[in-house]
């Protein structure tokens, strides 16, 4: 199992170095990161061929490629534009840590998104605890009643929810629990932000606000791990151990969650694991329709005005996550399930 | 099993599978398909919504669609507008009509790039296995690895605002139609490529792969002759739900502002700053919203029906 796990390491490195030549490819037409960095003000040309020359931009893309990499601190750069290198470089590069400078914020990357990212990740945990204990509930619910009124009820709304597209979900649940509650004289939830500022943010507020936008993330995912936890529970429950369980006279709950929930859950380690992409998507277009201030919204943000240093730096991280993941994935089904076994 | 469709020859017969007329393929599908009540659904449904986007373009002319009073703006729905009117003015009922037909052919054709990038990919990869495979298959991973709505903004921004308008058909449309037509596709073959990948592993080893080989066909017609036709299956019911994904997507990438460019509507640029308007319009995102869902669920019914009638040993989740 340690030879395997250090393997599948092994095997991300090329694959997260190839990612980041795509990536850094497509970072090359995104706009001109100049022409937006100084504001309203007409940048000067002789400013603006300086500025070029401090982020490097003059150099062709291998050489940035390799100084976004590795750093340039082994190198001398030429500054004041003469033709000769004096500068010793300060960039220390993203294998050793060095994300790079955000050229709007002034601020290392990775304080940039460091920012962001606990607001990011309460949206995540708070969506992946509601996927999986939601659909666990409906998807075993619906499993011992199979095709009865209430299961083919369940479907059919499972159905509609995971062909809605999240911002039609977002705007509806806004609606209606906003608007419309607001409307009734009801409690209406907040729709904007992360908490009221007049109140300041205090656990209460973040839980208030963080209602609407986890609902949008989570319904999709919600209803394909429902449909995928009753279709595995229909499985299990008619294999004979259950048969042999229910046999000896236990009692049904035992039986169900006990026995048939135990095996029935693994094929969901899978699918929860391999979903992040598709959850940090999600997050996206939510943050950006709640003004929830996460890394998605500031991805947003970064791109309109060309901050290479900040979107590379979100894209570097969501790939590391994703491989990181996926093997996390791996290594948790095989300690799950012993008929696993991976061999080399 | 139901009787034969044709009752009057078999009458006299005793009801034996043997001796009942043998149904071609297409009939079996047909039939299977036919019971799948939901996928019946979701084609007629479907077939509506084709009717709707374009049959009411002989209704109402498209100048009617970008045209903006601005006396009415953000009026709600009445007789004169059904569904309201936009921001500026706009007939938001003749704006969905004319943005379905945006919406629709951008979903087909970019399942048309999906495809061919990803049976070509996975085509190689399977059949030459190896080096090649090893190659393209880094390729799809690579790409799976980044969430498909951040690549659909890079690329966005990437191939955005260089294309001028387009005269087809008598009409313009934005450039940026064919932009997110080719991004939609680049961004979404990587799961075809592992299926079309999977079956040619599997039909290679077969002898009929043997036999072609054996009277001197050319790989190129081993693969397209002869091992493709046995998997189309998996790609037709691939490529049913690829256009739901395509006019999802579509829409998640207009809504961000960053799609197919005002004035050619479409049900995803509809949405787009729609909820600033949330509770002063709400008719505004309703109608467009509500447009796409019925797309994507009545594709998702037909993709589930065609799974289970073209291939019935796999089952959907």
């Amino acid at each position: 199992m340690g030879r395997y796990i250090l393997k599948r390491l092994l095997q991300g490195i090329p694959l997260l170095l190839f990612i980041s030549i795509i990536l850094f490819l497509l970072m090359m037409n995104m706009g001109d990161p100049v022409a937006t960095m100084g504001g309203r003000r007409v940048t000067r040309s002789a400013d603006y061929e300086r500025l070029r020359r401090q982020l490097g931009l003059d150099k062709p893309i291998y050489t940035q490629y390799l100084y976004w990499l590795a750093g340039n601190d082994w190198t001398k750069t030429d500054l004041d534009g003469d033709g000769i290198a004096e500068t010793p470089g300060t960039r220390r590069g993203i294998l050793r840590g060095d994300f790079g400078t955000s050229l709007l914020a002034r601020k290392p990357v990775l304080e940039v998104i460091g920012e962001r990212l606990p607001n990011t990740l309460m949206l995540m945990v708070a969506s992946e605890i509601i996927i999986i204990f939601g659909a666990l509930l409906v998807g075993i619910y619906s499993a011992l009643r199979q095709y009865s009124f209430m299961d083919n009820l369940v479907t059919a709304i499972l159905f509609i929810a995971y062909s809605m597209p999240i911002f039609f979900i977002a705007l509806i649940s806004m609606y209606i629990f906003a608007v419309l509650f607001k409307r009734w004289g009801l409690p209406y939830l907040p729709t904007v932000g992360m908490f009221d500022p007049q109140v300041g943010r205090t656990t209460t507020q973040v839980l208030w606000h963080l209602i609407l936008p986890v609902l949008s993330i989570s319904l999709i995912s919600f209803a394909a791990y429902s449909r995928y936890i009753r279709s595995t529970m229909l499985e299990v429950m008619s294999q004979d151990y259950i048969r042999t369980a229910r046999s000896k006279g236990l009692p049904r709950r035992e039986v169900v969650f006990i026995h048939a929930l135990k095996n029935a859950s693994l094929p969901i380690v899978t699918v929860v694991g391999l979903d992040l992409p598709l959850l940090l998507g999600g997050a996206v277009v939510t943050e950006r329709i709640f003004a929830w201030p996460g890394m998605g919204r500031l991805f947003l943000d970064h791109v309109d005005r060309v901050d290479l240093p900040v979107v590379m730096g979100i894209l570097m991280l969501i790939a590391v996550a994703v491989v990181v993941f996926q093997i996390l994935t791996d290594i948790v089904y095989a300690w799950l399930d012993p008929r696993i076994r991976y061999e080399k | 099993m139901e009787t034969s469709s044709k009752p009057v020859q078999i009458a006299s017969l005793p009801l034996d599978e043997l001796e009942t007329p043998p149904l071609s393929l297409g009939q079996l599908t047909w039939r299977r398909f036919r019971r799948h009540k939901m996928a019946m659904f979701g084609a007629v449904t479907l077939l509506l919504l084709f009717a709707y986007s374009f049959g009411g373009a002989l209704v109402l002319p498209e100048s009617y669609a970008n045209y903006a009073d601005t006396s009415m703006r953000l009026t709600g729905p009445s007789a004169a507008h059904p569904f309201g009117t936009d921001t500026i003015g706009r007939d938001t009922l003749a704006r969905t009509i004319y943005g379905g037909q945006i919406s629709i052919i951008i979903g087909l054709l970019a399942v048309l790039i999906e495809n061919l990038i990803g049976i070509t990919v996975g085509a190689l990869a399977g059949y030459y296995g190896g080096l090649v495979d090893s190659i393209l298959m880094r390729i799809t991973e690579a790409m799976l690895n980044i969430p498909e709505i951040f690549l659909l903004i890079v690329m966005a921004k990437f191939f955005g605002g260089k294309i001028p308008e387009i005269l087809m058909f008598g009409r313009s449309f934005s450039g940026s139609v064919v932009v997110i037509v080719v991004i939609i596709g680049l961004t979404s073959w990587m799961y075809l490529a592992r299926i079309v990948r999977a079956e040619f592993l599997s039909f290679k080893e077969n002898e009929f792969v043997l036999a072609a080989r054996a009277t001197g066909t050319s790989n190129f017609e081993i693969i397209f002759r002869h091992i493709l036709p046995n998997s189309i299956a998996p790609i037709i019911v691939s490529a049913t739900l690829g256009v739901a994904n395509a006019i999802l997507a579509e829409a998640y990438i207009s809504f961000l502002g960053l799609g197919v460019q005002p004035p050619t509507a479409t049900w995803g640029n509809m949405l787009d700053g729609a909820n600033n308007y949330l509770e002063s319009a709400p008719w505004l995102w309703f109608f467009p919203g509500l447009l796409i869902l019925l797309t994507v669920l009545s594709i998702n019914f037909l993709g589930d029906g065609l799974r289970d009638a073209l291939d019935p040993h796999s089952r959907a989740m």
